[in-house]
Parts: C-alpha cells; structure tokens; sequence
C-alpha cells in the first residue's frame, strides 16, 4: 500500500478544525494557547454552534484569538471579560457565551470581574489559561505564579514574605455558590488533551442549557516567558506547577 | 492479518518547529528537518520514516498549531 492510497478523504482521521482560519497564529512555537484554541474549535464544531457562539477576547497573548477562530467575538478591556460575557449572554439567552483570559487578566487585574460573574451564577463559561505568569509584556510574575519560581519581576524566585502567596482563584470558584462546573485541566499531553476538551465540552453544555457559572483552568506553558524549550516547560510543569494545582473537576453540580 | 496503515501531511509552511509532536509520536518517527527553514524563517518538522506509521493522530493532537493532517486505513497484507 502506498501512501497515496492512504490518504484519500475517506481515511482522513484528524485534521486542523475547520472552525479554525487559515491565517497563522502569532503565538511562540509551542505555546499552549494553540492547543486550547484548537478544543475549542472543535468542541463548537461537535456541537453545531458555530452560528450562536460570542467568545470575549482577554488583553494578554490571546488578545487577537478573534482572528483564529471563526465564531463571533468581542475583544474586553484587560480583564473586563466577564462583565461583557455577562451582558452578551443575557441579551442573547440562546448564545454560548464564553470568556477566554489569561491569569493575568482573569486572577489580577479582572479578578473583581472574575469573581463576582461566577457568582451571580451567569450562563456562561471561563476559559481560564493559566500559564503563571504575564506572557505577553516579558514573563512577569503574576498572582498565580508558584513559591519559588524565577521570574522577570521576581529573578531569584517568589517568596512569600516580599511577593505574598499564590492565589488559587479556581479552587476558590469551587466554593461559590454561584458555579456550577469547576474544572482544572492540562494540556502537556494527549491524554490531557482529551480530557481537557470533554471539560470544555461539559462547560459549555452547561452555558447552552441555562446552567452556570462554569470555569475550565488549563494549566498552561508559556515556553518563551519560562525560557525552556517547549519539550522541558512541559517536564517544568508537571513537577512544579501540578503540585500547586490540582488536577480534575473540582465541582460538578 | 490486517495491519493498520497511517499517513501524515504537514503543513511545513505553518511549522514553527516546537517539536512537540517529535516527542508525541511513539515511534519517533518526526524530526526537525536538519538546517531548514520555511518561509517565516521557522524550523520545521518533518517525518523521517512513514513506513511504520499507524496514523494513532498523537502528533496531530499536540500540535499547537494544527499543522498535521493525519489519514488512517488497514491493509490486508
Ligand atoms: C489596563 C492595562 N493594564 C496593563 C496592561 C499591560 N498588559 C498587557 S497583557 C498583560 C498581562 C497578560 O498576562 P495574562 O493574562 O496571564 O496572559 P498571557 O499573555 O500570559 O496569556 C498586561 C499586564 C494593559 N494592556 N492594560
Ligand atoms: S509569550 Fe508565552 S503565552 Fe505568549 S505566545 Fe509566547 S509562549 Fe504563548
Ligand atoms: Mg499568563
């Protein structure tokens, strides 16, 4: 068999979703935020709401996520998201409405935002990329950076004592009344990936049947900011930042 | 016995060379493309030996950038 025969159409197994453009996305080779925006193009995909779906833009590396994707989309002030989610998803009850912000965005400057969205309990979701630090303005360290970690702002490593501790916003979103999915996920893997993109999928079922607040963390590498090469910032990762953060649904209702 | 036949296509142009997909692929069948470049002046991955893919889609799945297309089929040989 050659390999002509093997790729006909009809043995097509996996390709780029067709939710997602043709134009190349300017992250650094290797950045997690391709991989989630590729879940998320398929998750809309599997469920036909490529017409009905507004996604809000955070300021961060995700800023332009709005060229990527082709759905609607709004673009926040730095962590403003949830607020215009909010506005979308009650004027339009029939849209899945979903936020897409980095840590940055959504655990520092938006937290009052974050917070008080998941709250009110909107029918919406959060795509919350944790990367642990700011990754488009130089590597600086953010609330969510880890004990310990060298940073551009932080260069011999956070500590407690001058920098404060590491705001886990997402085990906190899990104790609100408020949320209705809470789920912390990764995608450094193939296994992970899958199973990130069910949580997303579970969010946004959720958004779509009137259920809610949903986030989904992923836990993310930013390979450039953390200066490794994309292979070791996932090792990095793995022994560093899963044992801040654990893994799984942290709440289902 | 029927074996299970895969074929992958990469967008070398879209590449950026991360590798991730090098070290996803259980049988170490990509590679950087030894002192290449495309046209964004990126490194970018190649498959060295197509003999024994099986089309599993793990390269495809952790490419950031949806650069792998991946086809699959059995043979009977
Ligand atoms: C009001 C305001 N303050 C600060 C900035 C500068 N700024 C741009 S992106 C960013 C942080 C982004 O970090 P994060 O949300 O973690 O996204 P990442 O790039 O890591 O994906 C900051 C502080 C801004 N653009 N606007
Ligand atoms: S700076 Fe970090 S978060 Fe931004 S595109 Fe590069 S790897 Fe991704
Ligand atoms: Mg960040």
């Amino acid at each position: 068999m050659t390999r002509e025969d093997i790729i006909q159409p009809q043995n097509l197994v996996y390709a780029k979703p067709s939710l997602m453009n043709d134009v190349g996305m300017h992250y650094c080779p290797g950045c997690s935020h391709g991989v989630v925006h590729k879940l998320i193009a398929e998750v809309i995909e599997e469920m036909n709401l490529a017409d009905k779906t507004i996604g809000i833009c955070p300021v961060g590396c995700a800023v332009f996520a709005y060229r990527y994707l082709d759905v609607d989309w709004l673009e926040a002030a730095h962590g403003r998201a949830p607020a215009i989610a909010t506005a979308c998803k009650r004027l339009w009850p029939d849209r899945l409405v979903f936020t897409y912000q980095g840590d940055g965005d959504l655990a520092c400057i938006g937290t009052c935002e974050t917070i008080h969205a998941l709250n009110r309990g909107e029918k919406i979701t959060l795509i919350f990329i944790n990367n642990a630090i700011y990754g488009m303005t130089g590597g600086q360290m953010a609330p969510t950076t880890p004990l310990g970690m060298k940073t551009a702002t932080c260069p011999y490593g956070r500590e407690a004592e001058l920098h404060g501790y590491p705001l886990n916003i997402t085990d906190m979103a899990a104790t609100m009344p408020g949320t209705a999915y809470v789920s912390r996920q990764s995608v450094h893997n193939v296994a992970a990936i899958r199973k990130a993109k069910r949580a997303i999928r579970k969010a946004f079922e959720n958004s779509m049947n009137g259920r809610g607040s949903n986030m989904v963390e992923i836990l993310s590498t930013c390979n450039a900011g953390w200066k490794m090469t994309p292979l070791k910032a996932n090792q990095w990762m793995e022994e560093n930042i899963f044992k801040l953060y654990r893994l799984g649904d942290l709440k289902d209702e | 016995m029927s074996k299970i036949k895969g074929a992958v296509i990469i967008d070398t142009d879209r590449c950026k060379g991360c590798a991730l997909c090098v070290a996803a692929c259980p049988f170490g069948l990509l590679e950087v493309a030894p002192r290449r470049v495309n046209r964004k002046g990126y490194p970018y991955v190649i498959q060295h030996d197509d003999d024994r893919c099986t089309g599993c889609a793990s390269c495809g799945i952790v490419c950031p950038d949806g650069c792998i297309e991946i086809y699959r089929t059995k043979t009977e040989d």
